[in-house]
């Protein structure tokens, strides 16, 4: 199969590519990024008017294979990823069995392998059984194919197993990516602790619940020299935290999710537990917060945490239902009409934090457009007005607080080691 | 028509014109309940349902009476906390309820917002007798309904609520009523016991009961849960008692005709003294009398066909 990708504006993320281009691929790798290419193909997209990216790569998702397929599967997940422009995802451990071991992280790859629409890197759990008291078979993970390390969902409340994780992971290559909940400070909170907590009557996690452990892992990282990634930051704090570390030198990076730069807790009113997400959605001050991290590059990455949930995990009370929103098929329109229309990032910054950086954060050839790489690739239409319809949703989680939400910024072709996945064109 | 909603979910999202209707004719189902029949026709063949997640003897019976004295059908059905995460789910129970042809639920939960679920999904009419840290209207109508009585109208005066307002979803109504009717509303109790942005809702805060009961009308006592103690909100039940309880003292501090309120059950000699509770300014029994009326009332607007 040869594609050519013709007059596509081109951003590659790391400023070598930028402008109009024509991507010539072939065998599954792109040959040739250049003006004007003359290749014989079988099959010519015209970009003109499009945006062409390298493939997304998530750094963070729940696809909940094995153990919870009524929520979400590698198939669906994988679907509904490459609807959203994500070519490679990067998928938390809290399966069931957990993924604390090389049989569950194989399972995934082979599964991935045969049923996967886009690329899927597992992330390990920290400790066994994501209970915080053992470490994991860190090794054997990575040997297996993990790419990271992560409990995610619960914290590691012992600082002193967090330290021996980061130590122990360092010598494998994997970085741990820290879910920062204070679990003491959260009591049984069920959102951000607030005006709205108050006007709802619902009981609040205060925002150091998170920050107190990004504070932790902060000092971790500084102690060992050892880097460490914070999972889905959402406090003006812990940006404050993160950047004044990363000043002194501290080798820490950050994701946020598009839900903590669009949303505040005003979206709870109602009891809304479609916007019931750990992290909470905070406050108006947070998320301008947020806009200034990823705006100044505090916040390196931008990360879905896609957590599908089924509809009866959520259409209950406000304090049973399940955490968390699905989050693949809205994450692009969303940075297009919070962060590109409104120029809080330049095209080529969106580009490093969707794609670049969380490539590089677990180590994976992805994330780029340089000639002999695979084909990922992802063109996007930064006019396109769409509704979001959860309806729709390729993924079997259509919980989502966006339903109905006009969203200006399309995914409409999403290509795979050279393969057409996702064609949105009318 | 008086009320708007098919439901009654909380006095956040009610009018003044709404709850001073509700006030009018609770009026007039005091006078029943005071007249020797106690009986009225309004409700029949109504079935009322109570159905509580929560124990409440309290609450409970009064809904049960005012459905009586109307002559209406009441069927209590008791879900214990424990059992609703593994059993029928709150909305398969609504549309059950709803099926078997029910008029009214009323329902107490321990989550805040159930009653609002409860109301999206059935066709019956939904009374929340309390959820969570939310709202109990009824109790707040009932408050209100006492200060008028006692004092005429609530326009200018100064309520003080004092004692754990952080869980108290009395005070929260009390608080969305009582302001929109035009009094001024002051809190008082320990910090960790203050919900966070309190002043947001319009209220004034303290920490020093003495400032907060300072030329009030009004000073109601809210009771403290000894698992509060537990969970280190304050030292102990002694200590509580000496710096945020009500006392003769304290309300030296109020107006001299102030009125002494409390929603029940009371702590005696925690969060009021006996003395208080007893004396002469007291309206505690008379809060559970015009609780009765205020149910009454609520009953008949949102079983009546024009509303
Ligand atoms: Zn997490
Ligand atoms: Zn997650």
């Amino acid at each position: 199969m040869r594609l050519l990708i013709k007059n596509g504006f081109v951003t590659d993320g790391i400023g070598i590519h930028t402008g109009i281009r024509d991507i010539y691929i072939e065998g599954g790798v792109i040959k040739q990024i250049g003006e004007n290419l003359s290749y014989q193909a079988d099959r010519v997209i015209d970009a003109e008017g499009l945006y062409v990216f390298p493939g997304f790569v998530d750094a963070h998702c729940h696809l909940r294979d094995p153990g919870y397929e009524y929520k979400e599967d590698i198939k669906s997940g994988t679907l509904s990823a490459a609807y959203g422009g994500f070519t490679s995802v990067a998928c938390m451990p809290n399966t069931n069995p957990v993924a604390d071991n090389k049989a569950v992280i194989t399972y995934i790859i082979d599964k991935a392998k045969k049923e996967g629409v886009v690329h899927v890197y597992p992330i390990g759990a920290i400790t066994k059984g994501q209970k915080g008291e053992v470490l994991a078979d860190i090794g054997e993970m990575k040997e297996a194919g993990a790419v990271a390390i992560s409990d995610d969902g619960v914290p590691v409340a012992s600082a002193s197993l967090m330290r021996k994780a980061i130590q122990y992971a360092s010598a494998f290559g994997l970085t741990v990516i820290s879910h920062c909940e204070d679990l003491s400070l959260k009591e049984n909170g069920s959102m951000n602790e607030g005006y709205m907590s108050t006007v709802l009557g619902l009981p609040g996690i205060p925002h150091e619940a998170e920050e107190v452990m990004v504070a932790r892992e902060i000092l971790l990282s500084e102690g060992l020299g050892i880097p460490v990634h914070i999972a889905h930051v959402s406090t003006k704090t812990s940006v404050t935290l993160i950047r004044d570390a990363k000043k002194r030198g501290v080798r820490i990076t950050c994701e946020t999710c598009p839900h903590y730069f669009s949303l505040t807790d005003e979206a709870v009113r109602g009891y809304n537990t479609n916007a019931k997400v750990n992290p909470p959605l905070r406050t108006e001050e947070d998320r301008l917060a947020i806009l200034e991290g990823l705006a100044d590059d505090t916040i390196d990455i931008i990360a879905t945490d896609h957590a599908p949930h089924h509809i009866d995990e959520k259409d209950v009370e406000f304090n049973l239902a399940s955490n968390g929103i699905s989050g693949f098929e809205t994450a692009f329109g969303l940075c297009s009409e919070y962060l590109l229309k409104t120029g809080v990032l330049s095209l080529e910054r969106f580009v490093s934090k969707i794609a670049v950086n969380p490539a590089r954060l677990l180590r994976i050839p992805k994330g780029t457009l340089k000639e002999g790489s695979a084909a990922d690739i992802t063109v996007c239409d930064l006019k396109k007005e769409t509704i979001v319809d959860v309806r729709k949703f390729r993924s079997k989680g259509k919980n989502s607080p966006f339903d109905g939400k006009r969203l200006q910024g399309a995914v409409i072709y999403t290509v795979v080691d050279g393969n057409v996945v996702v064609e949105n064109r009318e | 028509m008086i009320l708007k909603s098919k439901d009654l979910l909380g006095l956040k999202d009610i009018t003044k014109e709404e709850i001073q209707g509700i006030l009018d004719t609770a009026k007039t189902m005091k006078l029943i309940i005071q007249s020797g029949t106690k009986k009225t026709p309004h409700l029949q063949g109504k079935t009322v349902i109570t159905l509580f997640y929560e124990n409440s003897t309290r609450t409970r019976t009064s809904f049960e009476l005012a459905a009586k004295y109307m002559s209406g059908n009441s069927v209590n059905i008791s879900v214990s906390t424990s059992s609703v995460a593994k059993g029928e789910t709150l909305i398969d129970t609504g549309r059950t309820l709803d099926v078997m042809g029910t008029d009214v639920i009323i329902i107490r939960h321990s989550m805040a917002g159930a009653p609002d679920l409860l109301a999206k999904h059935t066709n019956a009419a939904v009374i929340n007798a309390g959820d969570g840290l939310n709202e109990h209207p009824t109790q707040a109508l009932l408050d209100m309904f006492t200060v008028m009585e006692a004092k005429g109208d609530l326009n200018g005066l100064k309520v003080a609520i004092v004692g754990d307002i952080l869980h108290s979803r009395v005070a929260r109504s009390n608080i969305w009523g009582m302001t929109k009717m035009g009094a001024k509303v002051v809190v008082a109790g320990p910090p960790t016991l203050l919900p966070s942005h309190i002043k947001d809702l319009g209220v004034e805060a303290y920490t020093d009961i003495e400032k907060a009961v300072e030329d009030a009308d009004v000073v109601m006592a809210l009771r403290i849960q000894k698992e509060r103690l537990e969970k280190g909100l304050f030292p102990s039940v002694s200590e509580y008692a000496r710096f945020f309880g009500i006392n003769e003292n304290i309300v030296k501090k109020a107006k001299k005709d102030a009125l002494i309120m409390h929603p029940g059950p009371v702590n005696r000699g925690v969060e009021i003294t006996s003395a208080l509770v007893d004396g002469d300014s007291s309206l505690i029994d008379t809060q559970v009398t015009n609780g009765v009326a205020i149910r009454m009332a609520l009953l008949y607007l949102m079983t009546r066909k024009d509303g």
